[in-house]
């Protein structure tokens, strides 16, 4: 079975004045239909970068220098500007955090929504409007032809995020990419919103990028995880073995930074300094200056110290020898 | 029993939007109404006790974020009052409040927008003890280096600007602007909600650090229910502008009382659990415009009888040191009515 | 260690924070740095040039023309109406003619620009000072003063510029002081409205929270953290207003109701040698109006750039 998403060897980087910083470096992973895939990583890993490199939202400055996205075998990146408007919205399809970059402040839900269905259908505005109807019914909310005639604002946060969420599934596209899209919402609705998910992907066997820095939801949510540091996969694995038995120094101290994990008011383990600046990194291992397993030779690039489908970008890996 | 440091007596906050001029007159011609109020805090009581670190949890239109402002005097109450060591906090006056004490400090949740960008960084710290006259020139750049160092930067950072540095970091400056004017209370508002994970365990550890260090009390205000778990004493939940339940840190994460608690706990996917099922509270959180009749947590309660359309709950004691707001803990009369 | 980042443009009009590779800048680094985002427009760098040359031959106006226009004295009948390029009665030659009382253009031109800088700049500063005073305290404290006070303000903005100065000077008389008060009543709404809006943003912000409740002193907060924070667009509005304040002096000074003509500025020159625009005596009003378009489209270059230059979204 052909996976719904593949990124091989993707680079992107970033002209600045003082030279080039590659935001995302070398970076692979598949992901399956109906599975969910977690990118975890804390801010400047490049894990957003990831997500936009995938859609090919990627601007001036910036570039994809290398690597390539195969959404169903086909290559986005070797597709004319034209092909790739073509296949996105319509194959593969992106829920940011903030819902207001989806929605359009000044036209109703269902006009928008119509539009969207309309770009890559030659169908008359009532069925579209229909299919927004359906779109918004699969994805719970209640009312929907209510909701179809307001304004995004007079909706709230989490039922505008479902309606990104919706306009997401219009077109059935293969892979969702979702960039953050609770951290900003309520506890509860983020509950309500990560159960939904969950149903979609088994239901409509859309393969899902969930791109975040929750180490919690990852683990409620996702099926495989990718853990990113300063633009690189270091681990990867099935969701229940990066959690339960990280093999990275570093997944092992995000890990452990989590409170809930201790007992109260005892001190927390934490990671010494912070993640490094792009444009500074040290040679070899980015992690080194903070990991308390570095020796000499983590000043040369490590290599891939896992087996099978994981991944563990370490010269000193946890849990081997 | 020694005098709580920080009291909140029945404190309620309304904000009110007037109608415009031109507004009011068309509406006076259609009939109808204008104007509408947010409460924001109902009758909300509380205290602190020195060295005591009071958790408050709650979301969006909870009053959390507007108590924190009324207890570090930047609101004033709409009615109640807030007393720090017995001496109010802040003066209205005008329709503004007049802060009259410096003793309660507040760090807030955006590191990139609670510094001044065009003032050093050492400057914003040493502005305060200078401009209340808490020692010389040569004493306070003294004690603004001793703080840099005790939250953990070097003294040498005090020349900087904030944007060389990153948000841990800048949370770090804002924690030694706040100990720069000798508080005894801190308000935190979010401050940890906005920081990567290994950063917030960092500054979490400093915040304890600094706990035992200085003793301090704190009102540490939060959505993240594991964060207050670890640093708490004791817990106040609140919905709605009220608070629901009110416990020791432990007792509560025991076995919460109240419905929106233990639903609250159950929707929250914590590390560990898996992909284990996580029951999502039903239905949207109300809006502070236009809350429902008698208890507000109605709508979405599991457990909601006929009572609690109609009757807005009352805080009691069913255990010591425990207080919840509903009706199947108010004595027996609710549990009765309570829809199966 | 510093970890700044910044914010890059993203097609669909969200941004992304992208670790920035400077460090910390020093002051000398910002100015190098501004300069080369500058010179990415030649357009903009003629411009400053351009205006580098006017200020310097209007303010060494006595230094570098051969005669003073203002002393009546120096002035001989029979050379007016001189062509371009003719030698005068003094000895020299008129480069750009003479006008109808004898005066080298030259010189009219050059001692008319100075007047309408002195002018242009002092209108523009105290404008400066009155609107974002107003801007400042509006935003500051809010409630019914700051709607009286943005009415007002409006109020203004809403009426043509020209038609508030001729009203003030049809009030106060005419005379440089008169002049400057008209600019300025005219153009202190920009400069409240620019201030307004960027001090409400600013105000909503923590460090203002923050600095209120050590508590700080009103006057503090306002001038130590809201104030500086506020100062990055006005420095374009203001470049504008200087502009717009020239070319509204010489408006006045064309329509017979700015500066007389013993102390003229170029809308005065323009405006005497009007009446010969249709004869072949063209230099009288083509030259000082060339000069004068010249200043005032050189300034709005180089404001423009430097808008440019100073907006995050359009840095590269």
């Amino acid at each position: 079975m052909t996976a719904a998403l593949e990124v091989r060897g993707l680079t992107t980087r970033f002209a600045t004045r003082t030279g080039h910083v590659t935001a995302v470096n070398d970076v692979s992973f598949s992901v399956s239909p109906g599975r969910i895939l977690g990118l975890v990583g804390e801010s400047g890993s490049g894990k957003s970068v990831t997500g936009f490199s995938i859609l090919g939202l990627i601007d001036e400055p910036g570039e994809i220098a290398a690597g390539s996205v195969l959404i169903e075998g086909e290559d986005m990146r070797g597709l004319s500007a034209e092909a790739q408007r073509g296949m996105r919205g319509r194959k593969v399809a992106m829920v940011f955090q903030d819902p207001m970059m989806t929605l359009n402040p000044v036209l109703r839900v269902g006009d928008q929504m119509a539009m969207a269905v309309r770009v890559h259908a030659r169908v008359s505005k009532k069925a579209a409007w229909a299919r927004a109807r359906a779109a918004l019914d699969t994805v719970g909310i209640p009312a929907p032809d209510e909701r179809l005639l307001s304004y995004p604002h007079q909706l709230s946060g989490g039922m505008r995020q479902r309606v990104a969420i919706a306009t997401a599934l219009l077109h059935g596209p293969a892979v969702i990419v979702a960039d953050e899209p609770t951290t900003a919402l309520d506890v509860s609705i983020q509950g309500q919103i990560l159960a939904e998910v969950r149903r979609l992907a088994d239901e409509t066997g859309t393969a899902i990028v969930w791109i975040t820095h929750d180490l919690a939801v990852v683990s409620s949510l996702a099926d495989d995880i990718c853990v990113m540091y300063a633009g690189r996969i270091v681990e990867s694995g099935t969701a229940e073995e990066v959690i339960a038995d990280p093999r990275h120094p570093y997944t092992r101290g995000l890990i452990q930074s989590v409170p809930s994990l201790h007992e109260p008011g005892r001190k927390l383990p934490q990671i010494p300094g912070s993640t490094p600046q792009l444009s500074h990194l040290p040679s070899g291992c980015a992690f080194r200056p903070r990991c308390p397993r570095a020796t000499e030779i983590c000043a040369t690039d490590p290599p891939d110290a896992g087996q099978g489908h994981r991944l563990n970008l370490c010269h000193h890996p946890l849990g081997a020898a | 029993m020694t005098e709580p440091l920080l009291e909140v007596r029945d404190v309620s906050k309304r904000f009110t939007r007037e109608a415009g001029l031109i507004e009011r007159g068309i509406a006076r011609l259609s009939g109808a109404r204008t104007g509408s109020t947010v409460h924001a805090l109902t009758e909300v009581s509380l205290s602190v006790a020195r060295g005591e670190v009071l958790g408050i949890v709650g979301e969006s239109g909870c009053g959390k974020s507007t108590l924190g402002r009324i207890v570090s005097g930047i609101y004033a109450p709409s009615s109640g009052e807030v007393l720090l060591d017995g001496a109010p906090v802040a003066r209205e006056r005008g329709g503004t409040a007049h802060k009259l004490t410096s003793k309660v400090q507040m760090i807030h949740q955006d590191p990139f927008a609670s510094l001044n960008p065009r003032m050093k960084v050492g400057e914003t710290i040493g502005e305060g003890p200078r401009v209340h006259d808490l020692g010389t020139a040569r004493e306070v750049r003294e004690r603004t280096a001793a703080l840099l160092e005790k939250v953990g930067l070097e003294a040498s950072y005090a020349d900087r600007l904030p944007h060389q540095f990153s948000g841990g970091q800048r949370q770090r400056i804002a924690i030694a602007r706040a100990l720069a004017m000798e508080p005894e209370l801190l308000v935190l508002d979010e401050a940890v909600a906005s920081l990567d994970v290994s950063i917030q365990a960092q500054v979490l550890n400093l915040f304890g650090e600094l706990r035992q260090d200085l003793g301090l009390t704190a009102l540490f205000i939060s959505h993240d229910l594991s964060v207050v778990r670890h640093v708490c004493d004791r817990v106040a939940i609140m919905y709605l502008g009220r608070v629901v339940e009110l416990a020791s840190a432990a007792a509560l994460y025991a076995k919460p009382l109240h419905p929106y608690s233990a639903a609250l706990f159950a929707s929250v996917p914590t590390l560990g659990t898996g992909r284990a099922r996580f029951h999502a509270i039903e239905g949207e959180i109300p809006s502070p415009l236009d809350p429902p009749g008698g208890c507000a947590f109605h709508p979405r309660c599991p457990m909601a009888g006929p009572r609690c359309s109609v009757e807005i709950p009352r805080l009691t004691r069913p255990e010591a040191g425990r207080e919840v707001a509903c009706h199947l803990h108010d004595g027996g009369t609710g549990r009765a009515e309570v829809a199966a | 260690m510093s970890g700044a980042v910044h914010d890059v443009a993203t097609t669909t009009g969200g941004t992304l924070a992208v670790p920035s590779a400077a460090p910390r800048e020093t002051r000398g680094e910002r100015l190098r740095n501004f300069w080369s985002d500058y010179r990415q427009s030649p357009v903009a760098v003629v411009s400053l040039i351009v205006i580098v040359v006017l200020l310097f031959i209007s303010f060494g106006a006595a230094l570098v023309t051969p005669q003073d226009p203002y002393d009546l004295a120096s002035l001989d009948w029979l050379d007016a109406f001189l062509r371009p390029g003719t030698e005068g009665s003094g000895g020299y030659v008129h480069w750009l003619g003479t006008d109808n009382a004898g005066r080298d253009m030259v010189s009219a031109i050059f001692y008319g620009l100075r007047t309408s800088f002195v002018i242009g700049l002092s209108a523009g500063a105290l404008a400066l000072t009155i609107g974002v005073s107003i801007g400042l305290t509006a935003a500051y404290f809010r409630g019914p003063l700051e709607a009286v006070l943005m009415r007002i303000v409006d109020l203004q903005l809403s009426m043509p510029a020209i038609l508030l100065a001729l009203v003030v000077v049809a009030v106060l008389g005419q005379g440089v002081g008169q002049i400057v008060a008209a600019l300025v009543i005219a153009q202190y709404a920009y400069f409240a409205r620019t201030t307004h809006g960027a001090a409400t943003v600013e105000r909503g912000k923590d460090y203002i929270e923050a600095a209120r409740s050590t508590p700080l002193p009103t006057w503090r907060v306002l001038f130590r953290h809201l104030l500086p924070n506020v100062m990055t667009p006005l420095i374009v509005v203001a470049t504008v207003q200087v502009a717009s304040a020239i070319a509204l002096e010489a408006t006045l000074s064309f329509l017979g109701v700015g500066l007389p003509l013993t102390e003229p500025s170029l809308g005065t020159l323009i405006s005497n040698g009007f009446k010969y625009i249709h004869t072949d005596r063209y230099w009288l009003s083509i030259y000082p109006g060339l000069f004068l378009m010249a200043t005032v489209v050189a300034i709005n270059l180089v404001g423009d750039q430097v808008r440019t230059v100073l907006d995050p979204r359009q840095s590269r």
